[in-house]
């Protein structure tokens, strides 16, 4: 995207019927670290790369309970995220107040929509830099949207947004029929999968990510370091004590190995297909 | 001259009464509401009385309104009060309806929706002057609730409204019980609004019997119940009497 004379303000249209000032929100969104979203019919995994600045420093925090039904992940400007957050906090916290009721998740992600809209269309405003992965359940079982500073939003069975999220996506549009009825800890199992691939190489440990869950009869939270190395070593355990003659599975995009590596607990019966690597 | 004195103490925090734009007292009212839960749902019965004061005015008020696709709303006390309220849950159940998202507003969150307008007139000193008893059934869970005028909620297995506490709770306590047939609650209910109609000066003869399930709402058309008045205690009521007339 070059610079141009369209581009100055957000109330400005270009010949073509593009507004440059949120296009470049997107950009915005692309350049900030991955998060992730899968989901199943009963639960949500969010999960994102969380890496410090530097060794000195702590890590972003990308993802956010909005409610015990809804969490969030975000990608791009985290300060806008938070802001994003607190809105949504408040919209949950104001509806259970007057209905005793959660709010459905599909409302609140209208209402973000809308609000991102509203800096589309004022010249004393500027579009929010921040994409937002929003899972949460309501009465149809459980969603995984995707709001973007456009005030456009999505639902998705999964996705994954900012930087290097082409190689998460890949794995995902690989796998995602699968993931309907798949079991949760399964469902968490992916989510990991899907951010290493989003490492490019790099080691997966549980330092460098951060993965949440929602689901029926499971308020979102999210899972501590222990947790999460722990299945981290558990299918990469697996994938060290299988040969190559296994049940082929998963990971592609990993340069060491040309051979297809087996998933843990979930190999019986699945069945998928080997890859082309 | 001000003749007719309105005395406020000393210290009163409610304004000059002149300027005065909020209901003090009620004009034309309802009486007693009794609902029950029953195996398929909610029962609930109303009189069809509006009175002015201490005159039977109107005879075919229905205080029973449905609400949405699952609740059913039952108000004793003013009445004009109770159309407001029905104008404002008939907007917000449009806006729930605009939403157009397989999302619906059930009876409990009609029921605190309504708890909060209550409390929040009643912290205003403009009360809306009812009583209201709000029952439904959404995903198979049955729900039945009270909001007083000033803001008083519970939900409960029966409740009731007015006179109702005082006469028919007694008996719904002794006779309730759970997973009650829908023949079965009618009766109950019906031994409730006779004893309300015997004792209840406001009551009339003439009720409406509403059911709320799972599949909707219906409601009965206006019946009347039939009364004994030959108890010996009723022939001759003065005769024991003590006084000078």
């Amino acid at each position: 995207m070059f610079r141009n004379q369209y581009d100055t303000d957000v109330t400005t249209w270009s010949p073509a019927g593009r507004l440059f000032q949120v296009e470049y929100a997107m950009e915005a969104v692309k350049q900030g670290s991955a998060a992730i979203g899968l989901r199943s019919k009963t639960h949500v995994v969010l999960g994102c790369v969380n890496k410090a600045n530097s060794e000195l420093s702590s890590h972003q925090k990308k993802i956010f309970k909005v409610d015990d039904h809804i969490g969030v992940a975000i990608a791009g400007l985290t300060a806008d995220g938070r802001v994003l957050s607190r809105y949504m906090r408040n919209e949950c916290i104001n509806y259970s107040f007057t209905y005793e009721s959660p709010l459905p998740v599909g409302r609140l992600v209208v209402q973000l929509a809308d609000k991102a809209q509203v800096c589309t269309q004022r010249s004393w405003k500027r579009p929010y830099g921040v994409g937002l992965l929003v899972a949460g359940l309501d009465e149809s079982g459980a969603h995984l949207y995707y709001n973007c500073p456009s005030g456009n939003y999505f639902e998705y069975q999964a996705f994954a947004i900012g930087s290097r999220s082409q190689a998460a996506k890949t794995y995902l549009e690989r796998r995602f029929e699968s993931f309907r009825d798949t079991t949760r800890d399964n469902l968490v199992k992916d989510a990991l999968m899907a951010i290493r691939e989003t490492l490019q190489g790099e080691t997966l440990k549980s330092s460098v990510c951060t993965v949440a869950v929602v689901g029926v009869g499971e308020p979102f939270h999210v899972l501590d370091q222990g947790t999460v190395q722990q299945m981290i070593d558990a299918f990469e355990i697996v994938a060290e004590q299988e040969g190559p003659a296994a049940e082929p599975d998963v990971d592609s995009g990993q340069e060491a190995s040309a051979e297809p590596e087996p998933e843990q607990g979930a190999a019986a019966g699945e069945g998928v297909a080997p890859m082309d690597i | 001259m001000n003749f007719t004195a309105s005395k406020q103490p000393e210290n009163c925090l409610l304004g000059p009464e002149s300027d005065s734009q909020r209901t003090l007292y009620p004009y034309v009212t309802g009486t007693s509401v009794v609902a029950l839960k029953y195996k398929d749902g909610i029962l609930m019965a109303a009189d069809m009385g509006g009175s002015y004061g201490s005159t039977l005015r109107y005879k075919s008020v229905e205080r029973m309104k449905p609400i949405g696709k699952h609740s059913l709303l039952g108000a004793s006390g003013e009445i004009s009060d109770f159309q407001e309220i029905l104008k404002y849950l008939d907007e917000l159940i449009l806006y729930d309806n605009m939403w157009d998202d397989g999302n619906s507003l059930g009876p409990k969150e009609v029921h605190n929706y309504l708890t909060r307008v209550m409390y929040n007139r009643r912290n205003k000193f403009n009360p809306l002057w009812n009583s209201l008893v709000l029952g439904g059934v959404k995903k198979g869970e049955k729900y039945l609730g009270t909001v007083s005028m000033i803001g008083v909620n519970f939900e409960d297995n029966h409740v009731a409204t007015g006179f109702g506490n005082h006469l028919a709770r007694p008996i719904l306590r002794q006779e309730w019980h759970e997973n009650l047939s829908f023949e079965d609650g009618v009766k109950l209910l019906e031994k409730c609004m006779r004893v309300l109609l015997y004792r209840d000066r406001s009551a009339i003869n003439k009720l409406q019997i509403a059911k709320i399930t799972e599949e909707g709402m219906t409601i009965s058309p206006p019946y009347s119940l039939k009364t004994y008045w030959e108890f010996s205690a009723f022939e001759n009521p003065t005769q024991g009497a003590v006084g000078s007339w």
